[in-house]
């Protein structure tokens, strides 16, 4: 452990060779020294200690600007016209305000993930103690917070350790939300450094967040076999009272089952939870169960399942204490970032706040102690649970078909929808007693309700979805397997040479919210087809819920399907969208433990491995937050590509690579300093795919690395082929830029890819030893 | 169905200058005419999208592309569905490559023969073609843009008002047919 702002005084001091007076002697940080690791060359890094290393990112992929709004409004200056060139009154242009808004964005990120860290590892402390130990893998993971150790060349060791990370990230966000003021960043590279910066310093959060609830929480520490826990909206229990938890921290709902357990009231009352409180939830107690991803929100609510909601933080329906009250639910806010207006009862008796609840004289009410939240909870529960008897919103078929017919045929509420859906179809067939189109849309509806919003006449519009699609909610029983934390250093041990050298052909991360263009069945799909392939496949956060809401033709769920070690052929998930933490962390492994090269306070060197040797893609394919976007771009500082789906072009700028320019696509070969071309190797940064199938091949395509073997590269070509025939009807066009040797070539396409590459010019070129770091050179060519 | 000059998604508004209106297919075909080089983006929506005599967007605008001799670039993994009909595009990338290319100035098309003036899109998901057109409306000043889309696209040059199909259809067929009739001049002369 480092100590930090020592500060030495010494009024007098008189010894045999000096005679001191006011000295003052102040260090900003002693790094521990019973380490042996030596510290690397950027310990807890400011806005500006990896710039170069972000701008080397950046002249390879530039930023692709997609202006989301042409104006600024950010200041008393505006609103200011940016559009056609012009400058905004503070001076700037319309690029640098894009790049402005994408730090903002990832500050806003970041500061939501150091903050829920903060607020957990505070509490974590308080109730287990400043030295209780950093364990997430026992024997198994040495290595216990690769980004942390890292970034900050830090080793944590106990909970109280991780405060001065957290202090460190605080002061971080501060510095990079201070450079969005007006009058601040005047340059759009500048600004996408600062990103990079935000998503590193968002990716320390995530870790600092996790491994704190791993080590105080017992979830599961890099278990493999982490349980299977029930996943759908089938799998609740309406007989028993329902508690539905929703959120991101964990902490409240701890406290629920922690009274459950010292009550004897286990199996007596339903827990069940959306978005990534649900995962946690699990980790901590595998008999809770997982409803679905955000986006199920609302029509879990208007089922009138829920009893009692108890809201934390991060993701929630800002609505959700009105679409309680329709279904005379009472809720308990928990969290200082989301009060919803409701009276603080934290120093009330515990009885005196059940029973304003039960007797309806408060809708909710807000609760800071999460003990408290237990014990109030689940005495609220059982008690209100007989009296609503699951009164609920949802109308019948009947009330659908008679509001239906009232319909105006005004369109407003597909013009209102994200996804499009042609919602007034679906209301012509079911004012006709036909409510399968209503059936169909339900799968691809994100449950926003910006249709019942714009109606002229108030149809609970989403409302008829789900009763059209009661069907298949009701049918949604699936298996997910707990989230199960890190990867175990000797898993990385077994799959790191593989990986690096190409033969396993790539690691893909599928993470990210519920925002899905055509439904999130696509995202089991994806992973499906990528774990038949061998492919290392790891999910998160909402991703991982959809990756469990399908089954096969035996009705099983891709984690009953497949393994959950990091090993090919994998589905494996890591828990909630903190634990997306152990994804960059094993990418950052990987270069540790079987590279052996120095992590501690390292990072570009690091980052420079991944980019060039680890096949990692992540897909954010539903992508909507602002902490998507800053996890995003600590993944892209890393070197890890990122693919969103077709909504994530609202992110409003990608990072793309040039393949036509073979400038962008030189390293330095490490051991003899030479220049070589090695190919659009990985070819994006940050991209937007239009549909499932192109985002397929894509991802294929973004897992060569400049290092790959010859064999390795004809594993990875092999796939980016065959996936491309089979989605695009034809051969990629750009094959002969990933051959570097005609031993490249997969066997079986030997002859259609040699007349390609005859056809094109293709010269051989060699496989170096690559990096973009002139100091990584070992023997300079003069 | 809305015919007015408002964006389909009712938030996504737009900023101070905006489409101008479709309200001739001859506007479309003079752009072209007048184009030294044109390209033509299609997105995956044209084989979703069925025309009301049982065919596909797809076929009409393989009908426009030949008739109007663009070069055709097919994004996603639509360049299956071209091949299948017997057409070959110029080339297949993804919405955001093409978009990124020509956004850049310097970039000599995809024949190396120079930058393009005028590129007209259709079939790109609404909010995704919204946001290329915005970025090519701000970065690519040289460049004009048509959206051949049924939907108001206020960040092109030129844009369709909100259409339903059959109207949009109508349209088309009309622009097609100007353009063959234009062809057929030409070669008389």
């Amino acid at each position: 452990m480092s100590l930090k702002n020592v500060r030495v005084k010494i009024d007098e001091l008189k010894t045999n060779i000096a005679f001191i007076k006011n000295l003052q002697l102040s260090i900003g940080r002693v790094m521990e020294e019973t380490w042996e690791e030596p510290v690397g060359p950027t310990p807890f890094p400011s806005v500006t200690s990896l710039r170069e290393w972000d701008m080397k990112l950046l002249q390879r992929y530039k930023p692709y600007y997609l202006p989301f709004c042409e104006l600024c409004c950010l200041c008393t200056f505006g609103k200011c016209d940016l559009s056609d060139g012009k400058r905004g009154a503070c001076g700037i242009d319309i690029a640098t305000q894009q790049s402005r808004i994408v730090l903002l964005a990832c500050c806003i990120g970041a500061a939501t993930h150091v903050a829920h860290a903060r607020h957990l590892i505070e509490h974590l402390i308080e109730k287990f103690g400043r030295s209780h130990p950093i364990d997430v893998g026992g024997m198994n993971v040495e290595l216990e917070a690769p980004i942390t150790r890292l970034v900050c060349g830090i080793r944590p060791k106990t909970l109280g350790d991780l405060e001065e990370v957290l202090d460190y990230l605080e002061t971080q966000i501060t510095h990079l939300l201070s450079a969005t003021h007006t009058g601040q960043e005047g340059n759009n590279l500048d600004f996408e450094s600062k990103v990079f910066h935000a998503g590193m310093i968002d990716h320390v959060g995530l870790e600092i967040a996790d491994i704190a609830q791993v080590a105080a929480y017992g979830f599961p520490k890099a278990d493999p076999e982490a349980p299977l826990v029930d996943l759908g909206f089938g799998v609740i229990d309406i007989n028993k009272p329902v508690i539905m938890c929703v959120g991101h921290n964990v902490v409240p709902t701890v406290g629920i089952i922690d009274y459950l357990k010292s009550n004897g009231l286990e199996g007596q009352v339903e827990v069940c939870g959306l978005c990534c409180t649900a995962h946690d939830t699990t980790r901590y107690y595998p008999k809770a169960k997982i409803v679905g991803p955000i986006s199920w929100q609302i029509r879990f609510i208007r089922s009138g399942v829920p009893d009692l909601i108890v809201l934390d933080e991060q993701c929630i329906r800002t609505d959700a204490l009105n679409e309680a009250q329709r279904i005379k639910a009472p809720v308990i806010v928990t969290s200082d970032k989301n009060c919803m207006g409701l009276p603080d009862r934290t120093g009330d008796p515990p009885d005196a706040i059940v029973e304003d609840l039960i007797a309806g004289k408060v809708p909710g009410v807000l609760i800071l102690d999460p003990e408290l939240v237990g014990e109030v909870a689940i005495k609220t529960v059982v008690k209100i649970a007989p009296l609503r008897k699951k009164f609920k919103t949802l109308p019948d078929t009947s009330d659908v078909v008679a509001g239906a017919k009232t319909c105006r045929k005004c369109d407003n509420c597909r013009r209102a929808c994200p996804q499009d859906l042609d919602i007034p179809e679906a209301m012509e067939a079911a004012a006709n007693g036909d409510l399968s189109l209503l059936a169909d849309l339900y799968e691809f509806c994100i449950g926003c309700t910006r249709c019942e919003h714009v109606c002229p006449i108030g149809l609970p519009i989403h409302s008829y979805i789900v009763r059209g699609g009661e069907k298949h909610l009701k049918s949604e029983v699936f298996k997910v397997r707990s989230g199960r934390g890190a990867i175990q250093d000797t898993e990385i041990r077994n799959v790191g040479s593989p990986i690096v050298l190409g033969e396993i052909p790539g690691v893909l991360a599928v993470v990210g919210c519920a925002n899905y263009a055509k439904g999130g069945k696509e995202v089991a799909e994806i992973c499906t087809e990528f774990a038949n392939r061998r492919f290392i496949v790891v999910t998160s956060g909402c991703a991982a819920m959809s990756t469990g809401m399908y089954k096969n033709g035996e009705g099983k769920s891709p984690y009953e399907t497949f393994t959950g070690s990091f090993e090919a052929g994998c589905i494996l998930n890591v828990g909630s969208c903190v634990s997306n933490s152990h994804i960059a962390g094993a990418a950052i492994k990987i270069a540790s433990i079987f590279a052996k090269r120095t992590l501690r306070a390292n990072y570009e060197e690091i980052a420079d491995y991944i980019l060039n040797r680890v096949g990692a893609v992540g897909l954010a394919w539903g992508a909507m937050s602002q902490k998507a976007a800053s996890i995003a771009s600590g993944f892209w500082r890393l070197g890890v590509p990122v693919i969103v789906g077709p909504h994530g072009a609202k992110y409003r700028r990608m990072l793309m690579g040039r393949k036509d320019r073979k400038e962008d696509w030189y390293v330095y070969d490490a051991r003899t300093g030479e220049r070589v071309y090695v190919g659009p190797t990985p070819e994006h940064l940050f991209y937007a795919a239009e549909t499932k199938e192109e985002a397929m091949v894509m991802i294929a395509k973004l897992c060569m690395r400049p290092n790959d073997t010859t064999k390795g590269r004809a594993i990875k070509l092999t796939h980016y082929i065959d996936l491309h025939k089979r989605m695009y009807g034809t051969l990629p066009n750009d094959v002969h830029l990933f051959v570097r040797t005609k031993a490249d070539i997969p066997i079986t396409m030997k002859d259609e890819i040699i007349k390609i590459l005859e056809e094109r010019g293709w010269k051989e070129t060699r496989i170096p030893d690559p990096t973009l770091l002139p100091r990584l050179i070992r023997r300079r060519k003069e | 169905m809305s015919l007015i000059a408002e964006p389909w998604q009712r938030a996504e508004v737009p900023g101070t200058r905006k489409a101008m209106v479709i309200n001739k297919p001859e506007v479309v075909v003079a752009m072209i005419k007048r184009a030294k080089r044109s390209i033509l983006v299609v997105g995956h929506q044209v084989v979703e999208t069925e025309l009301n005599d049982g065919g596909k967007a797809i076929d009409r605008i393989i009908e426009l592309a030949k008739a109007a001799g663009i070069p055709v670039v097919a994004t996603a993994h639509i360049i299956k569905e071209f091949l299948s009909r017997g057409f070959k595009p110029a080339s297949w990338m993804s919405a955001m490559e093409i978009g990124s290319r020509l956004q850049d100035v310097e970039w000599d098309g995809l024949d190396g023969k120079g930058a393009y003036d005028l590129a007209l899109f259709v079939g790109i998901p609404y909010y995704m073609e919204w946001v290329m057109l915005t970025g090519l409306k701000n970065f690519a000043q040289n460049l004009k843009t048509i959206s051949l889309d049924r939907f108001y696209q206020p960040h092109a040059n030129w844009s369709f008002p909100n259409l339903p199909i059959p109207k949009w259809d109508e349209q088309l067929k009309l622009i097609i047919n100007l353009l063959k009739e234009e062809r057929r001049e030409e070669g008389a002369t």
